[in-house]
This record gives C-alpha cells, sequence and structure tokens, in this order.
C-alpha cells in the first residue's frame, strides 16, 4: 500500500482526531444480571437466563457500573443527566444473545467534559462528547479459514462469559489543532484515561485482557478547508498501536488525497504486525440498529445530592498527582511523561511511602524493574514485587548491606519468587566483603597485576579503575567498590 | 357438586379442612381435561404425572403443616407463554417445539410456593399476538359456548379452559386485551393488572411496555384470590411497581358501588359494535346506577388512535423481543448442515419458526424504527400514548370508573377474520387503551347476545393501582347479574 511520508504528509493536511474508547467495569457482577465478572474462566461458566437471552428472562441494571459511569464523568468534567434512559441496539450477531445491545443513544449518562492532555511540554485540551453505559458482547472465535474473521471459518465458537460485562464508552469530540503531534496526542489522551479509571478504581484497564480498547477516528483536510471524510479504525488495543494507527492513516490517507483519490467512510482494521489498516465495513453497508428506549428498564434519574457526593469524593486526578509528585519529588516534567508512560507512578508513589528515597524509587523501578517488565513483556505493576519489597532493598543499599550489583541480585530472586528482600538475601548470600576479606582479596589483585599498581603508585591514578574492577571480579561482585578503591589507592600511598 | 364445578375458593377451603385432598381434586380436572380436549383443544400441554405428582407434594405440606394460601391444593392453567420448569414452555411457535426452560416465571413461582398445581400450558396465539387463538402453531382452541367459535386471543387456550371446568383458574397476559377480550367472549371474568403491578420475568415477552399477566376465573372473587396470588413487587423485573397496593379480594368483599361516579366513555358504541353487545351493556349501565353509582358519560377523544399507536408499539418491541430466537443456544435450528453461515442458519430458523402474523408484526416494527421512519411512526406512537394517559388521567379526575364494552362483537366464527387482519385487531379496540395507558381493567360477564345467545363481557376501568376499584364494581355487577339470573351465566353454556 502506498503511503507518503509523515513529514511531508503534515505539510499538506492538517489531521482530526476522534476517539471512541471502551473501558470493562470491574464491578463484582455484571450489568443486568447477578453473575461473576472474572477474566480468564472456563468458557459459559459465567452465565445465567438474562445474560444468555433465554425466554422471558429480564435485565435489572447494575447500580454499582451505573456510578462508576457517574464518577467517570464527573471526573472528565462532564455534566450528569438528570434523567436518561437505556436503548436498544439491534442488530443480529451470535455472540450476542439477545441480537441487540442494551447501551445508550441519544440521551448519555454523561456529557460535555473535557481532559487536559500533555505532550512535549503543551498541553491539548481533548472535548468529550459522551460517556455512556453499555453491556459487552459475548467473544467469538473463528476456527479455520485465512482470516480468522468470521467469513471463511470452518466454525465459530461463542463464549458468553463476557457477554452483559458492564462497559463504558466514552466518545471525545473532534480533536483539532494537534498537527504532527497527532499520534503522540491520541497516545496520550489513552494512557491519561488509564491513569484516570486507575484513580477511580473502577477498572483494572487491562489493554491486554481487553478491558479497555480504542476505536480511531482519522480524516485529513487542506489548511482553512473544511474536515475531510473519517474513517474508523476499529478495536486498537495498545497505546502503541493507537499512535500507530494514527500515524499509518494520516500516511496513507494523505497520499490518496495528493493523488487526488477520494477517502471513503468505512470502519478500518489494525494490524498489529504492520502497523497499518485494511478496510472494513463500508458506509454504504453501515447497520440501521433502529434504536429505541428499552422498555425492560426503568430510567437513571440519579438524585442531585448524590451525585455531589461522588463528586466531592472523587480522588486526586492523575493530572493534579503529578503536578504535585513532581514537586514533591523533585524531578523533571519529561522524567514524570516517562513515569506515566510506563504506568511507573503509583508504584514509585507507594515505594517512597514504605521509606524509599525518591531518586532511588524513580531509579529502581524505570530501571532495572522496567526493563525485567520489557524482557518479559508484563505491565510494571504485574511483575512479581511490591513497592515494599522495592524499598526494602533500597534500604539494605544505604546501609551499605549491598551494592547495586548485589541489589539487582536481590530484586532477581524476587521476581523469581524466591522470598523477600531479606530471605532472598540470606538465601543468596548476598552480601557485601568484611574489611578483613576486602584487605586479602586487595593484597591478592595488587600481586597479580603489579604493572596497574606500579603505574598508580607512580601517580597515574586513573588506573586505579583496572585494580578495582579486578577487585569485583575476585569478590564476585561482593565488594564495596568505592571502599575497594580507598584502600588500594592507601596502600600504593597515593591517597 | 362434582368438585369441577366448585369455585376456586371452595376448593382451596375443602382442602385446608382436610375434606378432599389436591390429588383428589386435579385427579378430577385431570378427567375432565381428558373427556372434553377432544372438542375445545385448549391445552398444548397436559402431563398427568407431574400434575398429579405436584399435588401429592401440596398435600404433603400441607401435612406438615406449612401455612399456605388460601388457594393451596386448587389446579391452575398456565397460558404457555409463562417458563415452567417441569413443562415445556412454547408461546404455541414452532420456534420453541420442545423447550423446557430452566426456570421458573415469577408468576409460577409464586403461584407454586401458594400450593396452587399446574393442570398444564394452554393455547395461545403464537407469541400473544392475536385476538382468536387461531395463529397458534398447534391448532386453534374452540369456544365451549359454540364449538365454530373462537375463545378470543391471545389467551384463548386459558379462557377456554376455564369456561370448559376443565381449570377452576388459569393465568393469561393481556398486551392489547389478549386477558379481557377471551374472558368476555367465554363468559367469564378476566383482568388486566396495573401494568407493573405483576412480574413479567419468565413470561416469554411481545411487548415489553405492555405486556402484563393476570388472572381467569369464573368469579370475581376467586379472579382476585388469584390476582392477589400472584403480583406484587419482583425485584428481577425493574418494571415492577414498588408499592403497597389496596387488597383486591377484600375489595370484592365490598362489593358495593353506591355514590360511586361510573363514566361511560362515549367513544366506545355505536357503528361497527354489534346491538346485542350494546344492548347488555346499556342493561348493566342501568343496573349499576339503579345500585346507587352516579353514571357519568366521558369523553376520551384520543382514544380512536389507540389502535394505531398500538399497531406500531407494539410491533416495534416484539421485532427486537423475537431477534434472541436465532437458532444459537435454544430452540428450533434450520439447515444447520455443515455448510451454511451462522447467519443463514438463523435466517432459515426464523423462517421456518415463525408464523405468518409473527412475521407481519416482525416487519412492521422493524420498518416503524428503522432511521428515518422513527419520528414518524415509533415517536409519534408513543406521543398518542401521552395523550391517551392524559384522557385517562383528565376522565378519572371526574369518576372513579370508566365502563365500556369489553369486545364491540360476540365471538366471532373460526376462520372469519383469519385472513384479515385488521378486522381481527378491532376486536382490541376498546381493551387497548388500558394498555397503552398502563391502567387496571377486567371483564365480566354481562349477559348474552340476543342475536347469537353468546356472552357479552362489559370492561370496568381504573387508574393505576386502582385495581382494587374493579374487583369492587365487578363483584356488585356480578352479585346483582347473578341475582337476576339465577346464577352465574356459565350454567346457560351448553354441555361439553
Amino acid at each position: 500500500m502506498s503511503v507518503m511520508a509523515f513529514d511531508k504528509a503534515l505539510q499538506s493536511f492538517e489531521p482530526v482526531l476522534g476517539l471512541e474508547t471502551h473501558v470493562e467495569l470491574g464491578t463484582e457482577s455484571k450489568m443486568f444480571c447477578g453473575c461473576a465478572t472474572g477474566f480468564g474462566e472456563p468458557p459459559n461458566t459465567q452465565v445465567c437466563p438474562t445474560c444468555l437471552a433465554f425466554p422471558g428472562a429480564l435485565p435489572v441494571a447494575n447500580e454499582a457500573a451505573i456510578e462508576a459511569t457517574i464518577r467517570i464523568g464527573l471526573a472528565l468534567n462532564c455534566s450528569i443527566a438528570e434523567w436518561c434512559r437505556f436503548a436498544r441496539k439491534n442488530y443480529f450477531y451470535p455472540d450476542m444473545p439477545k441480537n441487540y445491545q442494551i447501551s445508550q443513544y441519544d440521551e448519555p449518562l454523561c456529557s460535555d467534559g473535557y481532559l487536559d492532555v500533555e505532550v512535549g511540554g503543551r498541553t491539548f485540551r481533548v472535548e468529550i462528547e459522551r460517556v455512556h453505559l453499555e453491556e459487552d458482547t459475548g467473544k467469538s472465535t473463528h476456527v479455520g479459514g485465512a482470516t480468522g474473521r468470521i467469513h471463511g471459518a470452518d466454525y465459530s465458537i461463542v463464549d458468553y462469559n463476557r457477554a452483559g460485562i458492564p462497559l463504558v464508552e466514552i466518545v471525545t469530540k473532534p480533536i483539532t489543532g494537534t498537527g504532527e503531534l497527532a499520534p503522540e496526542v491520541a497516545k496520550a489522551y489513552g494512557i491519561e484515561l488509564r491513569e484516570i479509571m486507575r484513580s477511580l478504581g473502577v477498572s483494572d484497564v487491562r489493554m491486554d485482557q481487553g478491558s479497555m480498547r480504542f476505536d480511531v477516528n482519522v480524516s485529513l483536510n487542506k489548511p482553512g478547508e473544511p474536515w475531510g471524510t473519517r474513517t474508523e479504525t476499529k478495536n486498537v488495543n495498545s497505546f502503541r498501536s493507537v499512535e500507530r494507527s494514527v500515524r499509518g492513516e494520516i500516511e496513507r490517507q494523505a497520499y490518496l488525497l495528493s493523488e487526488g483519490g477520494k477517502i471513503t467512510q468505512e470502519t478500518r482494521h489494525f494490524h498489529e504486525d504492520t502497523g497499518t489498516t485494511t478496510p472494513g465495513r463500508s458506509k454504504e453497508e453501515a447497520q440501521d440498529y433502529r434504536y429505541f428506549p428499552d422498555p425492560d428498564l426503568v430510567p437513571i434519574a440519579p438524585d442531585v445530592a448524590w451525585v455531589e457526593s461522588l463528586r466531592a469524593s472523587l480522588p486526586e486526578l492523575p493530572r493534579v498527582k503529578r503536578l504535585r509528585l513532581r514537586e514533591e519529588w523533585g524531578v523533571s516534567e519529561h522524567d514524570m511523561e516517562s513515569m506515566t508512560n510506563a504506568g511507573a507512578v503509583d508504584l514509585v508513589e507507594a515505594t517512597i511511602a514504605a521509606g524509599a528515597p525518591a531518586a532511588d524509587a524513580r531509579k529502581w523501578w524505570m530501571g532495572e524493574l522496567a526493563r525485567r517488565a520489557n524482557e518479559s513483556g508484563t505491565a510494571l505493576a504485574d511483575l512479581a514485587i511490591t513497592p515494599a519489597d522495592v524499598a526494602r532493598v533500597t534500604e539494605l543499599v544505604a546501609s551499605g548491606a549491598l551494592n547495586d550489583k548485589l541489589a539487582r541480585a536481590a530484586l532477581e530472586g524476587i521476581l523469581a519468587g524466591e522470598g523477600t528482600a531479606d530471605e532472598v538475601v540470606a538465601k543468596r548470600g548476598l552480601q557485601i566483603a568484611d574489611e578483613g576479606e576486602l584487605a586479602g582479596i586487595i593484597e591478592q589483585v595488587l600481586a597479580d597485576n603489579a604493572d596497574a599498581a606500579e603505574k598508580v603508585r607512580s601517580g597515574k591514578v586513573a588506573a586505579v579503575g583496572a585494580l578495582v574492577g579486578a577487585v569485583m571480579k575476585l569478590s564476585r561482585g561482593k565488594a564495596d567498590a568505592g571502599r575497594a578503591r580507598e584502600l588500594i589507592l592507601e596502600k600504593l600511598g597515593v591517597s | 357438586m362434582s368438585l369441577i364445578h366448585k369455585t376456586a375458593a371452595e376448593l382451596g377451603a375443602l382442602v385446608a379442612a382436610g375434606e378432599v385432598s389436591a390429588e383428589e381434586i386435579a385427579a378430577a380436572h385431570l378427567d375432565r381435561i381428558e373427556a372434553t380436549e377432544p372438542k375445545v383443544n385448549a391445552f398444548l400441554h397436559v402431563d398427568r404425572e407431574v400434575t398429579l405428582e405436584q399435588a401429592r407434594q401440596v398435600d404433603a405440606r400441607i401435612r406438615a403443616g406449612e401455612k399456605l394460601g388460601p388457594l393451596a391444593g386448587v389446579p391452575i392453567a398456565h397460558k404457555d407463554i409463562f417458563a415452567t420448569r417441569d413443562m415445556p414452555t412454547t408461546a404455541a411457535s414452532k420456534i420453541l417445539e420442545g423447550w423446557r426452560p430452566p426456570y421458573d416465571a415469577t408468576v409460577t413461582a409464586r403461584l407454586r410456593a401458594a400450593g396452587l398445581v399446574i393442570l398444564g400450558k394452554t393455547n395461545l396465539d403464537e407469541f400473544a399476538m392475536g385476538s382468536s387463538t387461531e395463529n397458534s402453531a398447534y391448532g386453534v382452541t374452540r369456544n365451549p359456548w359454540d364449538l365454530s367459535r373462537i375463545p378470543g386471543g391471545s389467551s384463548g387456550g386459558s379462557s377456554a379452559a376455564v369456561a370448559a371446568y376443565q381449570a377452576p383458574l388459569s393465568t393469561g397476559t393481556d398486551t392489547g386485551g389478549s386477558i379481557r377480550q377471551p374472558a368476555a367472549v367465554t363468559g367469564i371474568v378476566g383482568m388486566k393488572p396495573t401494568y407493573g403491578g405483576s412480574s413479567r420475568y419468565g413470561l416469554i415477552a411481545f411487548a415489553s411496555s405492555l405486556d402484563t399477566p393476570g388472572p381467569f376465573a369464573r368469579n370475581v372473587h376467586d379472579a382476585a384470590l388469584l390476582h392477589e396470588a400472584f403480583s406484587g413487587y419482583d425485584p428481577m423485573d425493574s418494571t415492577s411497581i414498588d408499592a403497597p397496593v389496596p387488597s383486591v379480594v377484600a375489595a370484592t368483599q365490598q362489593a358495593d358501588v353506591s355514590g360511586m361516579r361510573i363514566g361511560v366513555v362515549k367513544e366506545f358504541g355505536g357503528e361497527g359494535y354489534q346491538p346485542g353487545v350494546l344492548a347488555r351493556f346499556n342493561e348493566a349501565v342501568k343496573l349499576l346506577e339503579s345500585l346507587g353509582a352516579e353514571i357519568v358519560e366521558v369523553s376520551c377523544p384520543t382514544f380512536g388512535t389507540a389502535l394505531p399507536a398500538y399497531y406500531l408499539i407494539a410491533p416495534s418491541e416484539c421485532s427486537s423481543n423475537l431477534a434472541r430466537f436465532d437458532a444459537m443456544r435454544y430452540g428450533l435450528r434450520v439447515g444447520d448442515d455443515g455448510t451454511r453461515s451462522a447467519e443463514e442458519v438463523m435466517a432459515l430458523t426464523r423462517a421456518a419458526g415463525f408464523g405468518p402474523e409473527v412475521k407481519r408484526r416482525i416487519m412492521l416494527g422493524t420498518y416503524a424504527l428503522s432511521s428515518g421512519y422513527y419520528d414518524a411512526y415509533y415517536g409519534q406512537a408513543q406521543k398518542v400514548r401521552t395523550l391517551i394517559a392524559r384522557d385517562f388521567e383528565n376522565a378519572y379526575q371526574r369518576v372513579d370508573v370508566l365502563i365500556s364494552p369489553t369486545t364491540p362483537t360476540t365471538a366471532f366464527a373460526i376462520g372469519e377474520r383469519a385472513d384479515d387482519p385488521m378486522a381481527m385487531y378491532l376486536a382490541d379496540l376498546c381493551t387497548i387503551p388500558s394498555n397503552l395507558a398502563g391502567n387496571a381493567a377486567i371483564s365480566v360477564p354481562c349477559g348474552l347476545a340476543d342475536e347469537d345467545n353468546l356472552p357479552v363481557g362489559l370492561q370496568i376501568m381504573a387508574p393505576v393501582l386502582g385495581d382494587d376499584r374493579c374487583y369492587r364494581v365487578g363483584a356488585a355487577l356480578e352479585k346483582a347479574f347473578e341475582a337476576r339470573w339465577g346464577g352465574p351465566l356459565l350454567k346457560e353454556a351448553p354441555a361439553l
């Protein structure tokens, strides 16, 4: 597929973005029945007559989900509807038991808010059109065939455990004026939403489990001209993919438009492997969902005093918190952004709360632990280590019981499930060499490296590095490198 | 008097006194069903052993000293649209042939708990869509008064079973008149409770905003006993009303209309109404006046628009409600030979499984909800609904209840209107406004039409949660009529 280089595309066109985000709420029970919502349970074990749409079964709205949606709306600076209804979105698909989805149509629970996101030191205000509540569908797996899609598959199997899990949809208004930062703004918006969901505690926001997913709308127009025709890339399932899909779609559309082509209003599928999109359904094929208010459910009319109490009890929101922590920790905006993107802010904060100095807490989470998370493809928060563990390791380093290398070994042991920091230190015998031991090792090293020793003695102090290295090697990392240096210099009479 | 001719209250008293067992009563009714079903065809499912076992369990509960209600040991027939976990539930559709629900509807569960014994599941128009029971996929039910005529619909199996002494009580559902109209044309009592007064959980949905479970009985007091036994708030139905309601049983004991203001709806009468129906209705009005009621003529100008509004709202909701019958999880599956897509199997199943009237309404509703037509059809119909509710409210500021004939004609002949949906739809002309407003309404017998000697029903309508008024007026009228007739109207029915 032909594309135009991103930089060149941005010289001719202005992008307009729109993001629709689905967030599965972490309620105990489903949206309209009492079934459990656990992820990864055996297929079709968390189902009942209501979420399987058996004849005569009826929905009853989950109040906790309504409360969570209102809290999300409040955190996104939205107005909360005084009265609104659920609507049925009618279409036939095997993973949707009723063949309609209970959603909200022209009466969303929350509307007209905004979310500020920061990219490269600039603040972009993303306006929120609406936040509404609906139910998730079941999960289809298409077996056989080339595409993994229903067409051409040999057969399909459906797991209804997910059917009826409460789902919040957050829709932005068109996002303009981002220019070449469009991909980063889209990504930053996604990350900021995740941080908000986390701070509210309404969802586990696990991208890998599909509990947060994006539909990305992109259009291009020449400066001063009306907005172009948009495409909608469905089910983009990571922040990196959000960024890449925006970038890829800008490049694709720019090429088409510059060649005199037309953009078709359609949905597109994102391909993780290539970072490109392929066409899905066009507008002509779009379904008529025949929305109408669901007569099985009563209107939602949140009590104003209740909404105000929810507003008053909102936690400190991530952006405000980050500003505060930057002050407290004395870190740069860039470092804070890195921590945010890595999902490390809360972990660092908890580590500091457990007694670690800010710089150390940040160093371990963003360094060694980030590297290990990256290697194993897990999120930082999913590593088998707690902020308290990390705090204990920093304490051992500060007291001189461990050096950096031993500390890394301790972290490795904790991650491997060998126990607490102290248990790992004991089991692995991670201990800095004592003065007597160190003196013996130094003696040996000076004897083995007489040339280097002589250079130092004759004033080439820089040569001491090789000697310290040799001490570390001989001690198998257990020596305190700083103390070794002091002792060597003393011994050679140059201190 | 044989057990089958007793009232439900009498049967309950006999069981409570230990004079007759629930099993004996059930057996007597099962015998009656066996003897008369070839003529009436009221039931889709009867299982003698399941019923007798239920009865034995009720007898055991009573022996164990369990406190059951006044209807313990009394048999009942359920419209085959209520889920029953020990009997098939089909909504008289091929698409659910043989389907056995893993749960009970709230109505059936509550009645089981109260010690009622299920005789079987009764016939209906497929998915409750119709006014004659001719739309059943399993054959037509016949009116015990005249076997060449319809028993009303959609709850025609339930009305016929009670009128034929196959069951002292039965349940029905009323979406546009499906309890009141069958009750009227079979000479029995049928009540549509206030919408939300009886739970829809486990009732196979036709039109969710209108469907209302209600009782059939041979007299007003029995109907009230049954009404009270299954109605009331149900947390499983979001539209169920959580509010205290006046006792309908106490209202039947009051049975006094002196000082009540009774409104006659001006718009119901005249052209299209059978003279014999109007004659009986007018007599009833005079009778109520003679009992001390103040009769007021009331105009409800929007009632004329109720029928078209209903035929947009009900089909719209049904088009969505019936989407779940897709061959995926239960019921009929057609064309799944390994070569066809899920979509094709869904389409083939629905084409084969739904009858013509159901398809007609699904298409009507799909069209009415379509983008670009919604405002003109569904949206407009909802506005009409508001206007009708307002007409009722205005009327109830002047009167306590409204009355009208229940149906414009007596039972028509089987086949007479089968090919003319509009003529069929007119059977519900007088009953539909109460559904659209969610009000309470009852039909009680008020005599036989001169021209055909068939029963005529009188409808008593009351405001939301005013169910007790329907019973109070109904009981008063019944008492006065029975004094005049020398017993219930049903004694005039031919022996089967």
